[in-house]
């Protein structure tokens, strides 16, 4: 493992065992099972923007993705005569387009990153609301709802995004499953393809890159695709675990945690670094925090502050492993 | 002889060293009131880490440096500034959007009551304006001026310090021949004055002119000093290259094959309407020399596709190509070596491995899956071709010596056995050792039928590797000249503008 996974590793273990000590109850299976799903929801998005942050880039349009997606999926699931499987489909296509969209803006017609996916921000939550007229809405039905003619495969969609399957006596949600097939994929597809590599390098340094006959633009809005599909998976996770989809809340600030967990989990916003299981433990770090500050008694009011801090805080011990890296690396050269 | 005057600088043992390098191994130097001494030596040699540590922008690990008798150790540029030494960039650092007033006076404004006394100030900047021969309004915007008269606004910045030194870094790099004379007519009269100036070039021509002594460095030490009358081109070539010119540069003349490159009427977007036509052959080594500046690395990066060219046409074995990305010129066969290795040549933060591996990536993969024992390999071959230092190949690239960066550059190109090799200023801040072992590559690869150009700001460099050299002159080819044509005055008379091709 490298050095700067295993602090952000150590940190997560520090905290698990100091929230445990403080309340046992903390161990209990149903708040294991609870912050196992919230970490891998959160981590599904973190590792769509790692792609993003590793080329340079940023993506302000996570949340309102997660949001618009989950509004869409539902609209399909409500629709008659509309396979379930497709509206899953759909939500996803729509997710690859937006992140097709982001590209070409970026590479094409030069507009920046922050300014691109800011206005997608605005853009995909308002859609979300006038679709549905800022109504909640789920992908199953609630109360009396009409629609949802093929309720039976509905609920087999929703064992899928977000049921539970027993191993043993403990019961695994299904989107640490999403994560765990998702974080390997992506793992292999940074550090075994060229694409990966090209990624990688691209944020270290653009002109370089193209000058060694890279087509950089085009792996840009690969990365951008990337992050919004991964967004969309969350968006469909989330729908399924939600039940009832708020046009204006679903989703809101989750790009601040996407990109908080990216940057904790080592990667740099300058580009050129990070790691899939860095991301990923990062994540869980987050959701980790929130649920001691609860079970440790201390005043939710003070999460955002903590929060912060500890991002804080590791990002700057990050910065300090890696200075003592390189000089190290420095000394051995001369 | 009078009384015995204490030098102004005097530097002793100086060593420096940079991660992966030592750039000065105990060097010393000496300066007196009034005089110009010229710093002469090759790339890398050490001339402008010394500059660094005089003008305080770095300092030194261990040596001497006294200034009237007394030991100074810079820890900033206001240190030196306030010993009156000052440093004249090679990249000017002006602000373009205020006027010669504010630039000269940027930052000791002088003040009245809190606010700047902008007549005092006015009429402060004229004067040491006027010393610099620059007779025009102070509230002329620095950035509509000429590069030549920039400098000069420099200079009188430095003044305005109450400098006693000058350090001049090729300060004539980007200037004309005219704005060259106007600078050595102000050097001429603040010499005249009592000021100390440290001047820096590549141009023998020019050192001849102007210096009073010359000191040579080569690869980090003393190689020796010049008085006024010692000063000639044998002798200060000697110095620099120590050892024969001949031997340096291993140079057999290959019977040159067919065209590879050929451009004809080809125009670059930076000299719309400068349409070049130029070739290479297979086994030629062709030179582009000129001033900085004469468009010599835009032509580089338009036939290689950075910058798209606007017209004309270029053909690669007779074959006619629409080049509009580095991309398709990679795949017609040509590759780069550009000017600025950090910035063009490598991604600083990979390895070794990666960066020597990075344009054969694809080519070598299956299905995008990287094939590591390839990547091996292209990059095993690259290190031995061109003897490159690294503990392993997984060292980050950033903390090897710039030779052996710029080994890596040239080498992650041999894996794709290109048939025109480019190469921009090849050997700009490398050590000997680096600079002989691309030259020697050079060699053998045009041996082997490679078509080489290159483009070399350093004199030697040209007439040492070229078969056959093109010089450029603001934009367009000024000349071209055969292998016994080729000759240093010949170059800068093509080069300055004065001849057209004879």
């Amino acid at each position: 493992m490298k050095k700067n996974i295993l602090g952000i590793f150590i940190l997560l273990v520090a905290i698990f065992v100091i929230t445990a000590i403080i309340n046992p109850k903390f161990l209990n299976a149903y708040n294991m099972q609870n912050l196992i799903k919230w970490s891998s929801l959160y981590a599904v998005m973190s590792l769509g923007v790692a792609f993003v942050i590793i080329t340079g880039g940023i993506d302000l349009s996570i949340g309102s993705v997660v949001g618009l997606v989950a509004v869409v999926l539902s609209i399909c699931l409500k629709l008659e005569g509309m396979d379930p499987w497709s509206a899953i489909g759909i939500a996803l296509i729509l997710s690859l387009l937006i992140g097709l969209l982001h590209g070409i803006l970026i590479t094409k017609a030069k507009v920046q990153p922050f300014v691109v996916t800011l206005c997608g921000l605005l853009v995909y939550r308002s859609m979300g609301r006038w679709l549905t007229d800022n109504q909640s809405i789920g992908p199953m039905p609630m109360e009396e709802d009409a629609g949802y003619k093929n309720l039976e495969q509905i609920q087999h969609l929703d064992f899928v995004f977000s049921g539970k399957i027993a191993i043993g006596s403990f019961n695994l949600p299904t989107p640490a499953i999403f994560l765990l097939v998702l974080s390997i994929a992506a793992a292999i597809f940074l550090r075994r393809t060229i694409w990966g590599r090209y990624l990688f390098a691209l944020g270290s340094n653009e002109d370089g890159t193209r000058y060694s006959g890279i087509n950089t633009d085009r792996m840009k809005i690969l990365a951008y695709v990337l992050c919004s599909f991964f967004a969309g998976m969350a968006g469909i996770l989330f729908a399924f675990e939600l039940d009832s989809v708020q046009p204006a809340q679903t989703g809101e600030f989750y790009e601040l945690y996407a990109i908080a967990a990216a940057v904790l989990g080592g990667c740099s916003l300058r580009g050129g670094e990070g790691s899939v299981l860095g991301v990923v433990i990062a994540a869980a770090v987050i959701r980790l925090i929130y649920n001691s500050i609860n079970m440790v008694g201390i005043s939710t009011h003070l999460e955002f502050g903590i929060l912060g801090l500890v991002i804080l805080l590791g990002v700057i011990g990050d910065e300090l492993i890696k200075k003592t890296v390189n000089r190290k690396q420095a000394v051995q050269t001369s | 002889m009078g009384e015995i005057v204490p030098p102004l600088i005097e530097v002793s043992g100086l060593t420096k060293s940079f991660p992966g390098v030592l750039a000065l191994r105990g060097v010393s130097l000496h300066l007196k009131r009034g005089e110009v001494l010229a710093l002469i030596g090759e790339n890398g040699a050490g001339k402008s880490t010394l500059m660094k540590i005089l003008a305080g922008i770095q300092s030194a690990d261990a040596g001497d440096f006294i200034i009237d008798g007394e030991q100074v150790s810079f820890r900033n540029v206001n240190d030196a500034m306030l010993k009156g030494i000052a440093l004249i960039h090679q990249e000017l650092n002006l602000c373009g959007n205020l006027d010669l007033a504010s630039n000269v006076f940027l930052g000791r404004e002088p003040t009245k009551g809190g606010f700047v006394n902008e007549s005092l100030m006015r009429h402060q900047a004229q004067q040491f304006l006027s010393q610099v021969g620059l007779d025009m309004p102070v509230n002329t915007l620095a950035g509509s001026l000429p590069i030549g008269k920039q400098q000069l606004v420099e200079i009188a910045k430095a003044l305005s310090c109450n400098a006693r030194v000058l350090i001049m870094d090729e300060p004539t790099s980007s200037l004309s021949q005219k704005e060259t004379d106007t600078l050595f007519k102000v050097v001429k009269n603040l010499r005249a004055h009592g000021i100390s100036i440290i001047y820096i070039s590549h141009r023998l021509g020019e050192v001849i002119e102007l210096a009073d002594r010359v000191t040579v460095f080569r690869d980090g030490e003393n190689a020796g000093d010049l008085g006024r009358d010692e000063i000639n081109h044998e002798n200060m070539v000697r110095l620099m290259v120590g050892r024969d010119l001949s031997e340096f540069y291993d140079r057999k003349i290959h019977q040159p094959g067919k065209k590879v490159l050929s451009l004809t009427k080809f125009r670059c977007p930076s000299f719309p309407d400068h349409p070049i036509s130029l070739s290479v052959r297979a086994g030629e080594i062709v030179g582009i020399a000129g001033l900085v500046g004469a468009g010599r690395t835009e032509l580089l990066q338009t036939i290689f596709g950075v910058t798209p060219a606007i017209g004309g046409v270029m053909e690669i074995d007779g074959e006619k190509k629409e080049i509009s990305d580095p991309r398709r010129a990679i795949f017609s066969g040509i590759a780069l070596v550009p000017e600025d290795r950090k910035q063009h040549g490598l991604v600083l933060p990979m390895s070794v491995r990666e960066n020597s591996s990075l344009p054969s990536l694809k080519r070598d993969s299956s299905r995008g899956w990287i094939n590591e024992s390839a990547e091996e390999q292209v990059t095993e071959e690259a290190v031995s071709a061109l003897k490159i230092k690294t503990p392993n190949f997984e060292q980050v690239t950033r903390f090897l010596s710039g030779g052996n960066q710029q080994k890596i550059v040239l080498g992650k190109w041999l894996a794709m056995s290109p048939k025109l090799l480019m190469l921009d200023e090849p050997t700009r801040g490398i050590d000997i050792g680096a600079k002989r072992e691309i030259y020697k590559l050079m060699e053998k690869l045009a041996g082997e039928g490679m078509a080489i150009l290159f483009v070399s700001s350093e004199m030697e460099e040209v007439l040492g590797m070229a078969d056959r050299a093109y010089v450029m002159h603001e934009g367009k080819i000024s000349g071209e000249l055969g292998h016994n044509q080729l000759s240093e005055k010949a170059i800068m008379n093509l080069a300055t503008g004065i001849l057209a091709a004879a």
